[in-house]
C-alpha cells in the first residue's frame, strides 16, 4: 500500500514541478501514472522512491512516512524497476538479480543462502530462468528489462515502481511484462507505472493517476478516466476513440491517432 | 526445471590457482639476477634467516636477503596495490578505461613526493604524495561531473588535463632543484624498485594490505554501485558515502605506492581488464584475482627490468612497453566494451 499526500516540488524557489499531487494505491492494485512527456512523471517517481526531497507532503509505504527515511530502509520498502541500459560491464544475469537482495544482506560481504533461493524464485515468476547464465549486456531490450524486473522483485518489498517498462519494448515483449505486472499485483504487490499508451492503461490498469503540468488533472477507475476529453487535453486534438464495443458486460475502448486514421483502421467486424 | 547454479568453486579455483602462481613467480624472482647464485644458495639464506643455523656465504646473503627479497615482495605490493586500486576506480567511474594513471592521481602523488624532494617538509613524502592524489582525482571528478553524471569523455580529458598540469609543476621543481634533487626527481620519475631495502617494504607491508582488504570488504557494494547511482541508492546504497570512501582508499594505495616507486603506469588499467575477462565482473572475485595478477605481472617486469641487460631498464618503461600494445588491441577488438555503455 502506498499514499501520496500533498507532494509538492521544486529544485528552486516556487517553481514547482509537482504540485498538491494525492493518489493511493491499494495492496494488489496495479496504478498507471498517464501523462504527455514533461508532464512531471518521473520527477514523482523520483520523490517516491526518495531520490528528491518534497518541498511539501509525505509519502506513505503500509502507514510509514518514508520521506525522512534513510535509503537503507526505503530500500526494503519499495523497489525501483528503471528502464533498461547497457551497464559497463558484463554481469551475469543472476548476479544482476542477486543484487536485488542489497537492501536486506546484514554484512558488508556476499549474500547467504536464502538470499540465492529468493533469486531463483524470482527469476522463476518472471520467466529467465533460462537466461540465468548469459551476459545482461548481450541480451536483447525485452529481456534486460524482464531481469529488472526480476531484480526488484527479489527485493521483497511491498510496492514496486516502474519508468515506462515498456517504452523500449517490442509488442510481444510489452504484453509479457504488463502480464508479470498483473501477476505481481495478483500476489498482492502495489504497483506505480508510468505508461504512454492509453490502451494499456486501459486494458491493465486498476486505477489510473493523470499527470498534466505537475497537478492531477483526473484519477480513478481508467474506463472512467482515460476520456476523450482528456486526452485533447493532454496532447490536443491528435487522437479519437477509434471504436469501443461491449464485451463480458464492460465497454471496451480503443484509441487511434486522428492523422493516421483511415477506413483500413476499424476492423469491420468490430465497426 | 533447469537448476540456477550459484557455485562459486569455478571463481574460487581459479583465485587460488593465481596464488599459487604468485607464489612461483616470488620464488623464481628471487632466484634469478644478473649475478648467478646457485638455487639451493638462495634457500639456504631463506632457511638462515628464518629458521637460523649454519650461516650463508656473505655475498649471497647480502644479494638475496638484502636486496633481491625486498625488491620481489615491494614488486609484488605495489602491482597489487596499482591494479585493484585500478578495479575499484573502474568501477566506481563505471569505466573499463579508468586507471590511477589516466586519472591524474599518479601525475599528482608524483607532484606531491617531488614536492617533498625539493622542499623537505615535515610531513613524509608518503602522506604528501597523498594529499595531491586526493585533490588530482576530486578535481578531475568534479571536473567532469555535470547534473549528477560523469561522461566518459569529460572525465579521461579531466584525467589528462590534470595530470599534464602535475606533470608542468614537476618540472618546475627539475628545473629548480640543486644537482643531487634532481637526479631523486628523475630516476623516481622513471619508475623502479632499484633502491628498495626493508624500511620501503615495511610502509609497503603495512598499508598495502590493509587498503585491499578494504576494497575486498566493499566489493559486494561496489558491484552495485557500478550499475549507476540512481540504481544504487535504489537498492539502498548511500553512494555518495560509498564512492568518497573506495575512491579515497584506491587513492592511498595508490599513492603509497608512487611515493615508493615512482610512476609505473599501465598496470592500474591492464590487469583489471585481464582479470575480468577471466573471472567476470564480479567485484568480490575481480578485486582479490587483480591483486594477484598484478603482483605477478609487476615482479615479472620487473624481473626482466634487472636481468635483460647488465644495466637496469628504468620500469616504468617496461610496463609501458608492454601495456601499450595491450590496449591498442583492446582499443581494436573491443570498443563496444568501452564505449557502448553510455
Amino acid at each position: 500500500m502506498i499514499e501520496v499526500q500533498n507532494l509538492h516540488f521544486a529544485y528552486s524557489g516556487d517553481n514547482y514541478i509537482l504540485e498538491d499531487v494525492s493518489f493511493k494505491v491499494e495492496r494488489g492494485e496495479l496504478c498507471g501514472v498517464f501523462g504527455p512527456n514533461g508532464a512531471g512523471k518521473s520527477t514523482l517517481f523520483k520523490c517516491i522512491i526518495g531520490f528528491l526531497k518534497p518541498k511539501k507532503g509525505r509519502v506513505y509505504v503500509n502507514g510509514r512516512d518514508i520521506t525522512e527515511m534513510p535509503m537503507e530502509e526505503v530500500a526494503k520498502l519499495i523497489a525501483y524497476v528503471p528502464q533498461e541500459h547497457r551497464p559497463p560491464f558484463p554481469y551475469l544475469v543472476k548476479e544482476m538479480v542477486l543484487m536485488g537482495r542489497t537492501p536486506h544482506l546484514g554484512g558488508i560481504f556476499g549474500p547467504k543462502k536464502r538470499d540465492i533461493e529468493k533469486v531463483i524464485e524470482a527469476m522463476e515468476v518472471v520467466g529467465i530462468t533460462h537466461l540465468a547464465d548469459k551476459p545482461y549486456t548481450e541480451l536483447s531490450g525485452g529481456q534486460r528489462q524482464l531481469v529488472l524486473l526480476a531484480r526488484a522483485l527479489a527485493q521483497e518489498t511491498g510496492v514496486m515502481v516502474l519508468d515506462e517498462p515498456t517504452s523500449a519494448l517490442d509488442f510481444r515483449n510489452q504484453l509479457r511484462i504488463w502480464e508479470t505486472l498483473k501477476k505481481l499485483t495478483k500476489d498482492g504487490m502495489s504497483v506505480v507505472v508510468s505508461v504512454h499508451d492509453p490502451n494499456h492503461m486501459l486494458w491493465f490498469c486498476d486505477r489510473v493517476v493523470v499527470l498534466h503540468r505537475g497537478r492531477i488533472i483526473a484519477s480513478g477507475k481508467p474506463s472512467e478516466v482515460i476520456t476523450e476529453e482528456i486526452l485533447s487535453t493532454l496532447y490536443g486534438n491528435i487522437c479519437k476513440v477509434g471504436f469501443r464495443w461491449d464485451k463480458g458486460g464492460a465497454t471496451r475502448y480503443y484509441f487511434l491517432g486522428l492523422t493516421t486514421w483511415n477506413s483500413n483502421t476499424i476492423p469491420s467486424s468490430m465497426g | 526445471m533447469e537448476r540456477v547454479d550459484f557455485n562459486y568453486r569455478n571463481k574460487i579455483f581459479t583465485v587460488i590457482f593465481a596464488g599459487i602462481l604468485l607464489f612461483s613467480t616470488v620464488i623464481f624472482s628471487i632466484s634469478v639476477g644478473v649475478y648467478e647464485i646457485p638455487f639451493f644458495e638462495v634457500f639456504n639464506v631463506i632457511r638462515y634467516h628464518l629458521l637460523g643455523g649454519e650461516v650463508p656465504p656473505e655475498i649471497y646473503n647480502a644479494i638475496v636477503w638484502d636486496i633481491r627479497i625486498p625488491r620481489v615482495l615491494a614488486g609484488m605490493l605495489i602491482g597489487m596495490a596499482l591494479a585493484t586500486s585500478g578495479a575499484a576506480y573502474q568501477g566506481v567511474f563505471r569505466n573499463p578505461l579508468v586507471s590511477p594513471f589516466i586519472l591524474g592521481v599518479s601525475s599528482g602523488a608524483a607532484f606531491g613526493a617531488a614536492l617533498s624532494i625539493v622542499f623537505p617538509i615535515p610531513y613524509s613524502a608518503q602522506l604528501s604524495a597523498f594529499i595531491f592524489g586526493m585533490v588530482a582525482v576530486f578535481c578531475a571528478y568534479s571536473i567532469a561531473k555535470i547534473r549528477g553524471k560523469t561522461p566518459l569523455v569529460t572525465l579521461l580529458l579531466a584525467g589528462v588535463v590534470l595530470g599534464s598540469f602535475f606533470d608542468a609543476l614537476v618540472s618546475i621543481f627539475q628545473y629548480i632543484a640543486t644537482e643531487a634533487q634532481l637526479k631523486a626527481i628523475v630516476f623516481w620519475l622513471m619508475g623502479g624498485l632499484y633502491h628498495i631495502d626493508w624500511s620501503h617494504l615495511q610502509i609497503l607491508a603495512f598499508s598495502i594490505p590493509l587498503g585491499i582488504l578494504l576494497l575486498m570488504a566493499y566489493s559486494w557494494k561496489l558491484n552495485i554501485l557500478s550499475l549507476g547511482e540512481e540504481e544504487a541508492r535504489s537498492l539502498g546504497i548511500n553512494t555518495e558515502r560509498l564512492k568518497i570512501l573506495l575512491i579515497t582508499v584506491a587513492t592511498f594505495i595508490t599513492s603509497i605506492s608512487v611515493s615508493v616507486a615512482g610512476i609505473i603506469g599501465w598496470v592500474g588499467l591492464m590487469i583489471p581488464h585481464a582479470a575480468r575477462l577471466i573471472i567476470g565482473p564480479d567485484h568480490r572475485f575481480l578485486i582479490p584475482l587483480s591483486a594477484i595478477m598484478g603482483g605477478i605481472f609487476l615482479i615479472l617486469c620487473d624481473t626482466i627490468a634487472r636481468t635483460l641487460t647488465t644495466g637496469e631498464i628504468p620500469l616504468g618503461i617496461v610496463t609501458s612497453l608492454l601495456g601499450t600494445p595491450y590496449l591498442i588491441y583492446l582499443l581494436r577488438s573491443r570498443k563496444d566494451q568501452f564505449f557502448g555503455g553510455e
